[in-house]
């Protein structure tokens, strides 16, 4: 079709989580072949724990796998000197008019949006949740050209879904949020050696010296200690409905499996590569160890929500269950942190 | 996880798309994977929805009732919390409180019952007679 406007180089590429299929997707738009889920993931020290304190999301407890929203798209543009142009608006039809022009100039963009409002997901997954990523990378007669991270193809949304999605309200409301790299200078092998580096040591620094008991390594205990009073304190369904969001943040689309862990395991794995190391190759099987860990977990879970298990005693056995993946993960990180990589 | 460990039990999702995962492959080593669901966590998705229906269904009941508002009934048929619905509406959380009321409910100006309808995808007919 001639009248499509879309940059011809652009390629989809199917990710397990949205912020790192973006960032990939759009590195490697630029020239940035190299670039892959694990290495942005890493790079971006993606991996984390925490359960923020006195806050429900969904009626469940507020718990995370995984860095702050949009945190890994800065850090690893950042590491690699990649410049990246990011703005918000209230108005949406600014917002579009903003869009449009970086279409027609031919630039693939990363757009923050709502799922509640999504068309193309399915009914079940429509949950108020505002930090979903996607690509616009073209337009046709009608509709955006769409590469949203999470799936195989790529789809469309009308300009009103688009926009819909741009604007939805409430906790971490986009605001039209449009963001993309800006500037690539030369890039080294030498320096993605030092962004790997970085990217270690900053997440062991967050896994294990966060200050307070809610994040890392210790927010795991917390989670776990918790666990050991909700049948008591709430009664078995509603304990059993915080089991099963733990479950959902854990394992639901966008963790690539086990709490993000296999990812980071994966991502380990390539930096063994990229550093010569083969030290990164054994920590990585720590890590491939927590997260079958998790999933181990999230089957005992699985029995309390679906009704077979409802003693006090699998709640303690769900606890130590999560105790043993602490310590695992905190001699993981304090054997990254011991490695000497360098600067 | 190994690849062949890998679940393939299809959930609401695979409507939309396989899920890429990461596993190990033979040699131990790392590769990409396309998965269709895993019932443990279908059964989590399920189990929230089931925990949606029913508060969905008590706040039918309650304005049924005469003890809450359509706003109340409503925000639980969406999804919403307070958080999201001051979002939404651009009222702030105390008084939209207020509004789950039926007394006060019932003297609410258009404007206002026009941003809860827009907030809903209702029309302000819709909202206004709902009776549970």
């Amino acid at each position: 079709m001639d009248t499509d406007l879309q940059t011809e180089e652009f390629n989809h590429v199917q990710t397990a989580h949205c912020e790192n299929g973006v960032t990939t997707a759009l590195l490697r738009y630029h020239g940035l072949d190299f670039m892959t889920e694990p290495l942005a993931f890493g790079m971006g020290s993606g991996l984390f724990y925490i359960q923020i304190p006195f806050l429900t999301i969904n009626n469940g407890p507020a718990i995370s796998f995984r860095t702050m929203p949009g945190a890994i798209f800065k850090r690893t543009c950042k590491s690699l000197g990649v410049e990246v142009f990011r703005k918000k608006f209230s108005d949406p039809g600014k917002a579009q008019s903003f869009l449009n022009q970086k279409i027609n100039d031919g630039v693939p963009v990363g757009c923050q949006v709502g799922v509640f409002h999504l068309t193309y997901f399915p009914k079940e997954y429509r949950f108020h949740f505002n930090a979903h990523n996607l690509i616009v990378y073209g337009r046709d007669d009608d509709n955006y050209l769409i590469s949203d991270p999470i799936m195989e193809d790529v789809t469309t949304l009308s300009p009103e879904e688009l926009s819909r999605v741009r604007f939805a309200q409430g906790p971490l409301a986009p605001k039209g949020h449009i963001y993309f790299p800006e500037k690539v200078g030369i890039i080294t092998d030498e320096l993605i050696r030092k962004g790997i580096v970085k990217g270690i040591k900053r997440n062991v620094r967050d896994m294990l010296n966060i200050p307070g008991s809610f994040a890392g390594v210790d927010g795991i205990r917390h989670t776990s200690n918790q666990i050991r009073k909700w049948r008591d304190k709430m009664g078995l369904k509603k304990a059993s409905l915080y089991l099963g969001q733990i479950v959902r943040m854990q394992e639901e689309i966008g963790t690539g499996g086990g709490g993000f862990r296999f990812l980071y395991a994966a991502f380990l794995e390539e930096s063994a590569a990229w550093l010569q190391d083969d030290r990164l190759m054994n920590i990585s099987e720590d890590f491939t160890k927590a997260g079958d860990l998790w999933r181990a977990s999230a089957i005992k879970m699985a029995g309390v929500y679906k009704g077979r298990l409802t003693e006090q005693k699998d709640f303690e056995e769900i606890a130590d269950m999560l105790l043993n993946i602490r310590s695992v993960e905190k001699e993981a990180f304090q054997k990254l942190g011991k490695l000497n990589l360098g600067k | 996880m190994k690849k062949e460990d890998l679940p393939q039990e299809p959930g609401a999702l695979s409507r939309l798309t396989r899920e890429l995962c990461y596993v190990k492959n033979e040699e131990g080593k790392y590769e990409t994977a396309l998965s269709k669901g895993w019932d443990v966590k279908k059964d989590a998705l399920d189990s929230a929805w089931d925990n949606v229906n029913d508060r969905v269904e008590e706040a039918r009941k309650a304005v049924a009732k005469g003890e809450k508002s359509p706003v109340y009934y409503f925000m639980e048929l969406r999804l919403m919390d307070l958080p999201v619905l001051s979002g939404y509406t651009g009222f702030f959380t105390f008084f939209i409180k207020r509004h789950f009321k039926p007394s006060v409910f019932k003297n609410l100006s258009d404007r206002k019952l026009e941003k809860y309808a827009a907030a809903f995808d209702v029309t302000v007919d819709e909202l206004k007679n709902f009776k549970g």
